[in-house]
């Protein structure tokens, strides 16, 4: 009788003996710094001594009204460039490197097709590279007379010096179309704004300079997205789509009511991932443009990264970090919503109420 | 009869067009890959002069070993070496804490699993780049900062190398283990001599990620020291472009730096590439 109790007890010590470095761990440089960040973004600490000293000032949500209100200055005008800065980064980042990788993947997965391994090779080894590495590369590839405008040159195109421009990517196709003239906007975007820009910054659009880091990394990331999709077409049968196409659909009716369908975990997976990393994007920024020119590059956690370790101002640069996290927080739950298996809710719908209605017969019958 | 005869050589000139479409479009993607590497090899042996006058010729013209020389001269052998100290003793602790996590999470039964395996779950949610700022809070706190373990600890394990193993473990036959337990074996032994030499592809797998995901790490380098004898890899070079080499605009000595700290995944990778290729997606999904 005692055996299996001292059995589950020796079970219960080897577990948390198993796990408890992982916890220690976890929670010592994870969790307990999120709990001191959230203390350091409500006080004035200096980087200096302990964030728990005595002479520490607790300053309630003042670092929080410096970013989103009036009071802010020019800490809400760099906060809110960052996060205007990032916006249209994710805007193209994300639909572009998912639609990009998931050409690859059905290209790739062609019949017939050799040397598939040498490209998927190829397509996948900038994902292992260091982003420092690639940063560099980029710098040269995209330096005023490098690489880039040398190809552009030879097609007649004259480049811009791509890490000095900090003109928005919307004012210049406005400005292209006739819409409106970037050297004097209208005046009705330029002097009226909210949040400390005006309208004509927020609808700048990216900038060149965050457009090389922009076409960096959906260059790098593709590869990992497009090995996720290959894996999905790959479990998707053959008789699937011979069937399908025996039925009489076509190659694109195939494509949109067959292989799309089958890859729509996948591409919530891809998609959420995608908004998840850039978010964060920070590597690129630290390494190329330190956020200008400008403050064109400038994204939330370089913003915050800079206001701690380089103007000691702590309080606010935590701040910055739980808004960013709220932001993403935010963006993976809408695009879960948006996700949301709807056929999966109408079953389950359909089901309850056949179950009400099984309920009501044989209720109604013993009666 | 006569239509079929008819339909088989268009469908097979069809397919035969659709196979030159796609080889010309992975030709042409294939050569967006490759080429940006192809100029980082050739430009690391260039003078700065032809590099800038030439950047498109893959040619180097004269021939020089400059900028690696430049760099021996530097301190990029030892950010190299710290880069691998730090790469070792993080992969190695990665893979033993994250498999002995991963086994309790998915063999032993204990109070409390559940519970420990949501807050993994709940962890893995964190955003890394957030954690900057807090990371060096605490590593300040404990007084760490500017030591080797605050290079090294906050690394050592990762939860999703944790989910990793502990879903390659629940693939194991318990069968297994049971003869090893009815032999009287500890829940140690049985782990280590039995269940963990079954687990070999996993391990790789676990063991590729981490050296990648260590040796390519910048920001926890970034706010765990500013010593400069603790600088790795990629803090150091990722400051060649601010100039701490003197180098901002030397071209050849940011592509030599590039190369030689591409140089170790990419053999990692190269000999390693299918159990990467088939559990890749596997380490991704930690989102």
């Amino acid at each position: 009788m005692s055996k299996p109790r001292s059995i589950r007890r020796g079970q219960a010590l080897a577990g948390w003996t198993f796990v408890s470095p992982t916890l220690v761990v976890l929670g010592l440089f994870l969790v307990v710094p999120v709990l001191m960040a959230l203390w350091v973004s409500f006080t004035d600490w200096n980087g200096r001594g302990s964030p728990f000293a005595p002479g520490i000032g607790f300053v309630g949500a003042d670092n929080y009204r410096e970013l989103v209100g009036e009071q802010g200055g020019l800490t809400r005008s760099d906060f809110m460039t960052s996060l205007r800065n990032n916006f249209f980064y994710v805007l193209l980042v994300v639909p572009l490197q998912t639609a990009f990788a998931l050409f690859l993947a059905l290209v790739l997965n062609q019949r017939m097709l050799r040397a598939v391994g040498f490209f998927r090779t190829a397509f996948y080894f900038p994902s292992v590279v260091s982003s420092v590495a690639i940063s560099l590369v980029f710098l040269f590839l995209f330096s005023g007379g490098g690489v880039i405008n040398s190809m552009l040159d030879a097609i007649g195109v004259d480049g811009p010096t791509w890490f000095n421009d900090s003109r928005g990517l919307l004012h210049l196709v406005g400005d292209g179309l006739g819409l409106w003239n970037a050297s004097d906007p209208p005046g009705a975007l330029a002097d009226n704004g909210v949040l400390g820009l005006t309208w004509w910054q927020w609808l700048a659009g990216p900038s060149v300079a965050l457009s090389v880091i922009i076409m960096l990394v959906i260059w790098t990331t593709a590869g990992t997205f497009m090995l996720m999709f290959l894996a999905a077409l790959q479990d998707l049968p053959l008789e699937v789509e011979e069937a399908a196409r025996i039925d009489g659909a076509g190659s694109w009716g195939v494509f949109r009511n067959v292989t799309l369908p089958h890859l729509k975990p996948t591409m919530l997976l891809v998609t959420t991932l995608g908004l998840i990393g850039t978010w964060q994007v920070f590597d690129q920024v630290y390494v190329m443009t330190q956020g200008g020119p400008g403050k064109s590059t400038l994204t939330p956690a370089y913003l915050s990264y800079s206001y701690a370790f380089d103007n000691q101002k702590w309080g606010i640069a935590a701040a910055m970090a739980f808004v960013l996290f709220l932001i993403i927080f935010a963006m993976t739950s809408l695009q879960r919503f948006l996700f949301r298996d709807k056929d999966a809710i109408a079953t389950k719908r359909a089901e309850k109420r056949s179950k009400r209605d099984r309920a009501r017969v044989t209720a109604g019958g013993a009666a | 009869m006569s239509s079929s005869t008819h339909a088989k050589p268009m469908v097979r000139n069809r397919t035969a067009l659709w196979l030159f479409l796609a080889y010309a479009v992975l030709l042409f993607f294939a050569f967006v890959y490759l080429y940006p590497f192809l100029v980082q090899v050739t430009t690391s042996v260039k003078t700065n002069t032809d590099a800038v006058a030439n950047p498109l010729s893959l040619v180097p013209d004269p021939f020089s070993t400059g900028a690696y020389n430049e760099l021996a001269e530097k301190d990029f052998p030892l950010w190299f070496r710290n880069s691998v100290i730090v790469t070792v003793l993080v992969t190695a602790g990665r893979v033993f804490l994250c498999s002995l996590a991963g086994y309790a999470l998915a063999r032993i039964k204990f109070r409390g699993r559940g519970a420990v395996f949501t807050a993994l779950l709940a962890v893995m949610a964190v955003p890394g780049v957030i954690l900057l700022i807090p990371k060096f809070l605490v590593l300040n706190y404990l007084g760490i900062y500017n030591h080797w373990p605050a290079l090294v600890l906050p690394l050592l394990v990762d939860a999703a190398g944790v989910f990793i193993m502990k879903q390659f473990f629940e693939t194991i036959p318990e069968s297994v283990e049971e003869a090893a337990r009815i032999d009287g074996a500890s829940t140690f032994r049985i782990f280590w001599s039995v269940v963990l030499p079954m687990a070999r592809p996993a391990l790789i797998l676990l063991t590729i990620l981490s050296f990648q995901g260590s040796w390519n790490e910048l920001p926890h380098f970034l706010v765990a020291s500013q010593d400069p004898d603790l600088f790795t890899l990629t803090k150091g070079v990722g400051t060649l472009t601010s100039g701490q080499l003197g180098s901002g605009k030397q071209y050849p000595i940011s592509m030599a730096a590039a190369l030689l700290m591409t140089i170790p995944v990419a053999l990692v990778f190269l000999f390693f590439q299918k159990y990467l290729v088939r559990g890749g997606t596997a380490g991704a999904e930690k989102g």
